[in-house]
């Protein structure tokens, strides 16, 4: 079971508070309607499915019900860092770029 | 009977303490501290069961966790009877009773032997080759057979009486394995004043030391020094000592878990102590001493009863004090025999030879074996043994060939040298490394917070493997936020050392050879199944694994794998590394279901969750229906009544008068702030700006796809607070879907949600009667159709405590939605009975109130829609906003698949025959005729006798069903085809004169 850092408790809790929530940084459009099919499936439908860094959005469903966003390793299953809803996505990672 | 093979003073159990117990209906006597394979074989009892595949006699093999062979049934009662339980762990109670498994009729004549003689018909992979048609005969005939035949313990057929507890725990230093490493490790650790827990399989601990004669640490016997050890942790606060205790899995985050066992060794357990807890223990650090598990040697009839691991024989004679026979072959590639040999020896065993497969073994022990008149066969090899239900020869070669001699032994003891356990290193996703020197795989690359010491990190000796484990638990202990450790690293003075072994075949089980040389004794692989794999064309470890089922049974190859591996790799001509490891994965050794379920079974498997009125409707005679976690009415049977009787009195009732109905288990959400009506306005389809206050609306939620989500009616109580209803299944993930748009797409809002669904109790009272009854209990609300029309909201009091009032109908006659705060809700209720009994009302539950709602064409989301469904199919677009610009679900709406022609559209369906009630989930054919597989172009959704319409009554989804008014389509059933007419979906007062009636 892995432990995850609540950027809102500030601190770790175990993955049972938490729920996934699907892939983060994709913006709902302020102008919905407007948009091509194309658009639309690309901001519905597709999803990146990286081996590796990954950026999703977690919610801390059984704590403060927060939802805030976090990088994971899809290969060692490890978080490598987890940030507040609406924060940018970080460019330079803990640990990277060595 | 006497225990013949206990051998006075030798062993550290206490003869005086004797304890009785049977194994397959024959009594023995054992000793307190034994196990049950100790107890046997000091009763000179071997032959313990038959293998899985040939019903080959078997015996016992080894002295711990990996035992593949003594696999028995312990049974305490009806109950409680635990099949496959090795006989080398379970503990010796007085009273045990054991019985073997697999065989029939008996243990020492079983027929499924035949098997033996027919086992070329059971080759590798003879599952896939022989049982291949006719592919039905495969569930009928063959599977049952099998299993039948190949299978091991039987499943107790009673509920498990036994409870089990479960327990957290948190600690710096996590010590997984209680021999000399461990105990080394958890003492350096615990000095430094960290939270410290040490645990091991056995119920005592001491690990190898139990055996080890030749070990002396700070002045003492090895043994006794483990228990000075342990008795100085245990008397720290910080460290907690858990014995008999298996380290199963290794997770993420160094979180592990562990099954201890509290009662299964106990004579009469108390009825009240759980039989096992699971821990599950985060650690900052864990050191892993898992110790090494020696291998056998690979040969001709190497699974006879009397053939053991040499380290195995010495544990029971040095600490059981069992003589495993009295006259004793040893075969060998490696020194750790030796000791064994000469324990046995000075204990007064006759050795009948030590035979070595390897050409000079030179050394101490081989050196005292001969001192002690030992004969040694150097550079030989055992091609073969000879005995039924006792081995009683072995036969002698060079193992280059030549003259062949047979040596009379009543047991074997067999060692090819010791394989580290990296099963948990490799659980907690390390990466092991072939060592080219010492052909073993080793702890390579970490991939968390943990290290191994001692022989599952590959170091040879006590001296080196106690030095490794006290540094690296003082380091885990500082990493994690210790002080420095004080204590005096404990000073081996002696010990034994030994050198490598082999892996693989030995000379014997050559390839041309048809002779069962056993790898993996608890499935029955021979190194023959192995190198046939390869010759099929099996190449990776992983195929040759699952096509000859090495190592998958439940010991999980522990004495196997390598071996398997190693015969692989050589008939592939290849190097170890590069045919591969398999996977080790959890549970390292059988955990119960019992320990993982804990008190998650039975009323506590999940929550019930009942409304305020559930007593009242209970002492009412209410069957209950489960919604999700939720128990609703679903009808109120009267003496004699069945359910359809029932439901039709119930459905009369409301329309002719009034019905009560507990509608509380509707999911509640409160929207309130500045922004309030501008959140509803994205999150529905709906407008909501205009609403008044004190009015109400049916919501239509979407998700992002443009299908329907949820729905609901919400009143709007301010002009900055709705209350927004939603279905009993909906209310949790409409929450969610709310928090989440407000949390991270419209956070500019200023609104806050609130779930209110459990603390207001709901209670419709609906019919034409409605008004009369609540209207003597309302207080400080106009109730006449002027000041409160339909779909409207009011605050005030009923019966004296505070209301929402809604005024609104999912049955389409005039009718009230009384919330009150939870506590009040049966007392309200059974105002409201009351008054209700003036006017001939009734209760009634969901069968009647879907009955009602269908009648009247109103959909229930997830019933009559399944995800798919927008709201033009379910003829609900009036509910959007035309004028909005923005919602959820508005962009989905025009994707090209929802606005094309040919949908399916919802709508009522008449079957020509009134009576006939169609099944819900029929599918519709324009054609009955048609050839099969027909065109199905629609499915029923609800279907009901309508008592108030007279017939049967049904909503469908239909391609182009509202084009299709009028035409008769035609539903295909096994024994009929029902001829129905579309029609609206409205069967009961189209024009709606009744919600005002």
């Amino acid at each position: 079971m892995l432990l995850i850092h609540c950027p809102y408790c500030e601190e770790e809790r175990p993955e049972l508070e938490f729920r996934h929530a699907g892939e983060a940084h994709i913006a709902r459009p302020t102008d919905m309607a407007a948009m091509s099919d194309e658009d639309f499936e690309k901001f519905f439908f597709i999803r990146s499915n990286p081996k590796g860094v990954i950026y999703e959005r977690w919610r801390h469903v059984h704590g403060c019900a927060r939802f805030f966003n976090a990088v994971r390793d899809t290969v060692t299953d490890k978080f490598v860092m987890t940030y507040k809803a609406g924060e940018p996505q970080p460019k330079k990672l803990p640990g990277a770029g060595k | 009977m006497m225990q013949s093979f206990r051998i006075p003073g030798a062993g550290r159990l206490t003869p005086a303490k004797t304890m009785r117990f049977t194994f397959d209906g024959q009594s023995f006597t054992g000793v307190a501290g034994d196990t049950l394979a100790s107890a046997l074989l000091a009763n000179g009892v071997h032959l313990v069961g038959r293998s899985f595949k040939y019903h080959r006699p078997r015996g016992i093999l080894s002295v711990g966790a990996e035992e593949p062979n003594a696999l028995v049934d312990i049974e305490r009662d009806a109950a409680r009877k635990t099949p496959n339980v090795r006989a080398t762990v379970q503990e010796l109670y007085d009273g045990l009773a054991a019985t073997s498994q697999n065989r029939w009729p008996s243990l020492s004549f079983d027929a499924g032997a035949v098997n033996d003689l027919a086992s070329p018909l059971f080759s590798a992979g003879f599952y896939y080759k022989t049982f291949m048609w006719p592919k039905a005969a495969w569930k009928s005939f063959y599977e049952p057979k099998i299993r039948a035949a190949a299978g091991l313990g039987v499943a107790p057929d009673q509920p498990d009486p036994d409870h089990y507890s479960a327990r957290f725990a948190h600690c710096e230093v996590l010590v997984l394995g209680g021999g000399a490493a461990g105990i080394a490790a958890a003492l350096a650790a615990a000095e430094t004043g960290v939270r410290v827990i040490l645990c091991d399989e056995q119920a005592e601990f001491g690990g190898a030391l139990r055996f080890e004669a030749g070990a002396k640490i700070d002045g003492a016997d090895g043994w006794a020094w483990a228990q000075t050890a342990i008795a100085k942790l245990s008397a720290m606060d910080n460290v907690r000592l858990l014995p008999r205790t298996t380290a199963f899995g290794y997770y993420a985050q160094n979180f592990v878990g562990l099954a201890e066992r509290l009662t299964d060794h106990l004579a009469s357990p108390d009825a009240n102590a759980p039989r096992e807890r699971l821990w599950q223990i985060r650690a900052k650090r864990v050191i892993l001493a898992a110790g090494a598990i020696e291998r056998h040697m690979v040969f001709a009839d190497n699974d006879r009863p009397g053939v053991m691991l040499a380290s195995a024989a010495r544990a029971y004679l040095n600490h059981y004090g069992v003589a495993i026979g009295r006259n004793v072959g040893v075969y060998t590639a490696n020194d750790s025999a030796y000791a064994a040999a000469i324990d046995l020896k000075k204990a007064g065993v006759d050795i009948a030879a030590i035979v070595d497969l390897r050409d000079n073994p030179s050394g101490p022990l081989v050196e005292e074996a001969r001192a002690l008149g030992i004969e040694i066969n150097h550079g030989r090899a055992v091609i073969r043994t000879g005995g039924r239900l006792r081995i009683s020869s072995m036969s002698v070669q060079p193992k280059n060939g030549g003259g062949e001699r047979k040596i009379a032994v009543d047991a074997l003891l067999m060692s090819a040298g010791w394989t580290p356990s990296v099963h948990l290193f490799s659980q907690s996703r390390g990466k092991v490394a072939f060592d080219e020197e010492t052909k073993r795989f080793l702890p390579g690359i970490y991939a968390q917070d943990c290290i191994s010491v001692g022989a599952c990190n590959g170091t040879d000796g006590l001296a080196a493997s106690v030095e490794e484990a006290y540094a690296a638990g003082a380091k885990a202990a500082k990493d994690a936020g210790g002080k420095a450790a004080k204590a005096a690293k404990p000073k081996v003075e002696a010990s034994e050392n030994w050198s490598r072994g082999m892996l693989g075949a030995a000379p014997g089980a050559g390839p041309d050879k048809i002779v069962k040389a056993f790898v993996d004794f608890q499935n029955d692989v021979t190194a023959k199944d192995i190198r046939l794999a390869v010759h099929e064309g099996m190449r990776s470890i992983e195929h040759v694994k699952r096509f000859t089922t090495n190592g998958m049974a439940t010991d999980q190859g522990k004495t196997s794998n390598m071996h398997g591996l190693a015969i692989a790799a050589d008939t592939l001509d290849k190097n170890i590394p590069e045919v591969g490891l398999t996977t080790f994965r959890a549970p390292y050794t059988p955990v119960t279901f019992g320990a993982i379920v804990g008190h998650a079974r039975g009323a506590l498997f999940d929550p019930t969750r009942k409304t305020a009125m559930h007593g009242w409707a209970e002492a009412h005679g209410a069957v209950f229906e489960d919604v999700g976690q939720w128990k609703r009415t679903w009808y109120f049977p009267k003496p004699g009544e069945d359910m359809h009787a029932a439901v039709n009195r119930e459905c009369r009732t409301v329309r002719q008068s009034a019905g009560l109905f507990d509608a509380s288990t509707l999911g509640k959400i409160e929207v309130v702030g500045p922004d309030a009506a501008t959140f509803m306005e994205l999150l529905y389809t709906n407008p909501w700006q205009k609403l008044d206050a004190g009015r109400c609306r049916y919501g239509v939620m979407l998700r992002e796809d443009g299908f329907i989500y949820d729905d609901g009616v919400v009143g709007r109580l301010a002009p900055d607070r709705f209350h927004v209803t939603t279905t009993t299944g909906g209310a949790a993930r409409v929450m969610n879907h709310m928090e989440d748009y407000l949390q991270t797409e419209f956070p500019h809002l200023n609104v806050w949600l609130t779930s209110i669904s459990e603390q207001w109790a709901v209670i419709a009272v609906q019919g034409p009667k409605s008004r009369d009854i609540i209207a003597p209990l309302v207080k400080g609300i106009d109730l006449s159709d002027e000041a409160m029309p339909h779909m409207s909201v009011r605050e005030g009091r009923i019966c004296g405590v505070p209301t929402r009032l809604f005024r609104m109908s999912f049955t389409g006659d005039r009718g009230f939605e009384v919330n009150v705060p939870a506590d009040y809700g049966q007392a309200v209720w059974e105002a409201l009975w009351t008054e209700g009994q003036k006017h001939g009302a009734c209760a009634y539950g969901t069968e009647a109130m879907h009955v009602l709602r269908a009648e009247k064409g109103y959909i229930i989301v997830g019933q009559d829609t399944d995800g798919t469904v927008t709201p033009a199919d379910a003829g609900l677009d009036w509910a959007i906003g035309k004028k909005k610009t923005d919602f959820v679900g508005i962009r989905g709406l025009t994707r090209p698949d929802l606005v094309a022609a040919g949908r399916k559209q919802l709508v009522g369906l008449r079957t020509n025959d009134p009576k006939i009630v169609l099944d819900e989930g029929a599918q519709i054919v324009a054609d009955p005729k048609q050839a099969i597989p027909m065109k199905m172009i629609g499915h029923v959704t609800s279907s009901y006798w309508s008592e108030n319409c007279g017939r049967s009554i049904a909503l469908g989804l239909l391609t182009d069903g509202r084009a299709r008014m009028g035409e008769t389509l035609h539903v295909p059933m096994p024994d009929r085809t029902i001829e129905v007419e579309v029609t609206g979906p409205v069967f009961f007062d189209e024009k709606g004169e009744r919600l005002n009636g």
